[in-house]
């Protein structure tokens, strides 16, 4: 296996390492804590909420717009540090 | 006539400039038109009245129409991108260099989008039926001419500044009553908190009170209500999900981004610009609830019982707005026990103590019918906001679904014009003749679409929901295992695409009739409604999906490996480095 194809390897483990963490929390929240465990933190209150059903309806979509910064944030790390970037 | 105006004016931009956008532009720019594009008549007019009527349970929509951006963002747009093609069916046929395979996806982007349209020509006519007081049916003939006019004859070369400002009219349109309704209820300016707050002069939060009158009234809790079992809701969201990342109208968004970095962005700058009014949507079901809750019992106000005689509204001084919409069709009251008062409660609840009130009170049944669409546009004059507003979000309502439509039309005319016709079939067409060929399908999908409206499988967003489920159970699959998968070949993307295609339209069409053509439902054959794991039709497309998957892999491992040359191609659609720059010109 040569020099280059070696790095593009590495880098690609690197790119699915990180989507399987953002995946993992997009699934736990929107399907876990929004859904499948939603009565047990409907009985947390948050302000006026009750937990559960602020992450069905509101906290879910938050968490995806800091899961989308933070998944092109360390990607960009991810392709400097392979040196795959664009110019 | 001022809602015409600004429909009009908000109106002459469209999808257009997929295949120039980007580029110069910035990023902030194209990520407010790509909202624009994505926010249609089921998000704008639909959403907040299923979640009105469905309470927790509508987060499904929620969730799932914002949840897919990640998808998006993290699985598909880079890769496409740096692929450096324009449409889907394109990348299909060079991925799995077959076409065949770009025939098969062009099959289910017209199933997927189709569906889709129908259910912006429901929207478009539940508005325009309410604001020109005509019945509804005579609204969607109404919608139907004017997104050919829009569409077809023109408007299809704007440019991203003007659907920036389409966002604009939108994204104000929803927030505006909104924000005047919050205040009222709460005393709290901002919705996304007004929901969580106090009633004003009360101590008691908007949402145990609403959860007390309407639990009275023998309806289910509405913080913790939900349509199915647990699994699903989940499916449902995960379709929703899946399906956003898999909608060819989305995708194409992010084919013309100026670099691959930015194709990751600006999925995230997009969906700021949809979670505006995705999260303002939860407070505007909840307090168009307590509403018209409140209009229709006006003793609940006073502390009243629902039951007592007085507590209920008499229907000579029913609101003007509630007279409006019962010519529309979609409002309906009818006095079944003779007292000059209309009563709105579940009469088919199961709770003997509500059932035992109602009938000491004389109630005969439920009294009132609200169909789920008229909940947003009915919204600021439940709440007698001025008139302005009232105009303002008929037009926001009718730019969300005209916008739509169109984007949806362009994609269904790029795919049979260029990607199957010019690119399968007579690969010598002039452009003349492809532009006359586009056309002709633009027409021919409003006539079968507007048509198929007349005839609604359920609301708006009931309907988008199921183009979603098409496009996740095999668009997605194929994308991503194209990207994901060296070894996916051209055999098992193909057998994924069909079996998810075909085991979801068994299913939806088993329930809502052959494409969606009323009498011709088989659900007794599959044995009965949501017969599979109780499974409802529109959560299906998880389940497609997930056959989808199976059967492609398990196709490919037992046919040749794709061609060197497109391991290698998959190779570098993986590597950032070398993106291209997209010409801005098809």
């Amino acid at each position: 296996m040569s020099k280059k194809e070696s790095k593009d390897k590495s880098y690609w483990f690197a790119t699915l390492r990180l989507l399987g963490i953002v995946l993992a929390l997009w699934a736990i929240v929107s399907l876990g804590a929004s859904i499948v465990f939603v009565e047990a933190l409907n009985k947390i209150h948050l302000g006026g909420y009750p937990l559960g059903f602020w992450f069905a309806q509101q906290g879910s979509i938050y968490v995806f717009i800091i899961l989308i910064f933070t998944y092109t944030y360390f990607m960009g790390k991810i392709d400097k540090k392979y040196d795959v970037h664009e110019n | 006539m001022l809602y015409i105006g600004i429909a009009v004016w908000s109106r002459a931009k469209s999808t257009s400039d997929f295949y120039v956008a980007g580029g110069k532009i910035n990023p902030i720019a194209n990520a407010m038109a790509t909202a624009a594009d994505w926010m249609s008549a089921a998000s704008f007019i639909s959403m907040a009245g299923m979640i009105s009527i469905m309470g927790y349970g509508g987060g499904v929509f929620l969730m799932g129409w914002t949840g897919g951006y990640v998808l998006l963002a993290m699985l598909l747009a880079p890769y496409l991108r740096k692929f450096g093609k324009f449409t889907v069916p394109q990348f299909i046929r060079d991925r799995f260099y077959s076409k065949s395979a770009s025939t098969v996806a062009v099959i289910c982007l017209l199933v997927a989008s189709l569906t889709y349209i129908i259910g912006q020509m429901t929207g478009v006519g539940v508005a325009f039926s309410r604001f020109l007081e005509v019945s509804s049916s005579s609204g969607i003939y109404i919608g139907m001419a004017v997104v050919f006019a829009y569409a077809v004859l023109g408007g299809m070369k704007g440019i991203t500044y003007t659907q920036v400002a389409q966002y604009c009219v939108l994204i104000m349109a929803y927030i505006i009553p909104a924000v005047f309704i919050s205040l009222q209820l709460t005393g709290n300016p901002i919705p996304q908190l007004g929901l969580g707050s106090k009633l004003v002069g009360s101590d008691t939060l908007l949402l145990t009170r609403l959860d007390q009158i309407i639990t009275d009234l023998g309806f289910k809790q509405y913080t913790t209500s939900v349509a199915g079992t647990k699994l699903n809701m989940v499916l449902f969201t995960l379709s929703l999900m899946i399906g956003t990342a898999g909608l060819p109208h989305v995708i194409v968004r992010f084919f013309t981004v100026p670099t691959v970095k930015a194709a990751r962005q600006s999925a995230g700058w997009a969906l700021i610009f949809i979670a505006l009014l995705y999260t303002t949507a939860p407070a505007v079901a909840a307090m168009a609830k307590y509403n018209l809750h409140t209009t229709i019992a006006p003793g609940i106000e006073k502390n009243m019982s629902v039951f007592e005689p007085e507590s209920s509204l008499e229907a000579e001084k029913r609101p003007d707005w509630m007279k409006r919409w019962e010519n529309t069709g979609l409002l309906k009251w009818e006095d079944k026990n003779n007292d000059g008062r209309i009563q709105y409660y579940n009469d088919k609840t199961t709770d003997k103590e509500v059932l035992d009130n109602a009938k000491e009170a004389g109630w005969q049944g439920n009294e009132l019918s609200v169909n789920a669409d008229i909940i947003v546009l009915a919204n600021p004059e439940i709440a007698i906001l001025p008139n302005w507003v009232i105009a303002l979000v008929a037009a926001g309502g009718l730019a969300a679904a005209l916008s739509t439509a169109a984007g949806l039309l362009m994609v269904i005319s790029s795919a049979i014009s260029h990607d199957l016709v010019k690119g399968i079939i007579k690969p010598n067409m002039s452009d003349k003749q492809e532009l006359w060929l586009g056309r002709i399908a633009m027409a021919l999908s409003i006539v079968f679409a507007g048509w198929l409206g007349l005839n609604p499988p359920g609301f708006a967003a009931g309907t988008v929901a199921l183009a979603f489920g098409i496009a996740a159970s095999t668009l997605f699959p194929a994308l991503m295992m194209g990207i994901f998968s060296i070894k996916m070949n051209k055999e098992g993307a193909i057998a994924g695409m069909l079996s998810g295609l075909l085991v979801t339209l068994f299913y939806v069409f088993a329930h809502k009739g052959i494409f969606f053509i009323q009498g011709t439902q088989y659900v007794d054959l599959i044995g009965g409604p949501n017969s599979f794991f109780d499974i409802s039709p529109e959560a299906f497309g998880a389940v497609g999906a997930a056959v989808n998957f199976i059967v492609a892999l398990a196709v490919s491992r037992f046919s040749k490996r794709p061609p060197v040359d497109v391991q290698e191609l998959v190779q570098s659609v993986r590597i950032p480095r070398g993106s291209k720059k997209i010409k801005g010109s098809h």
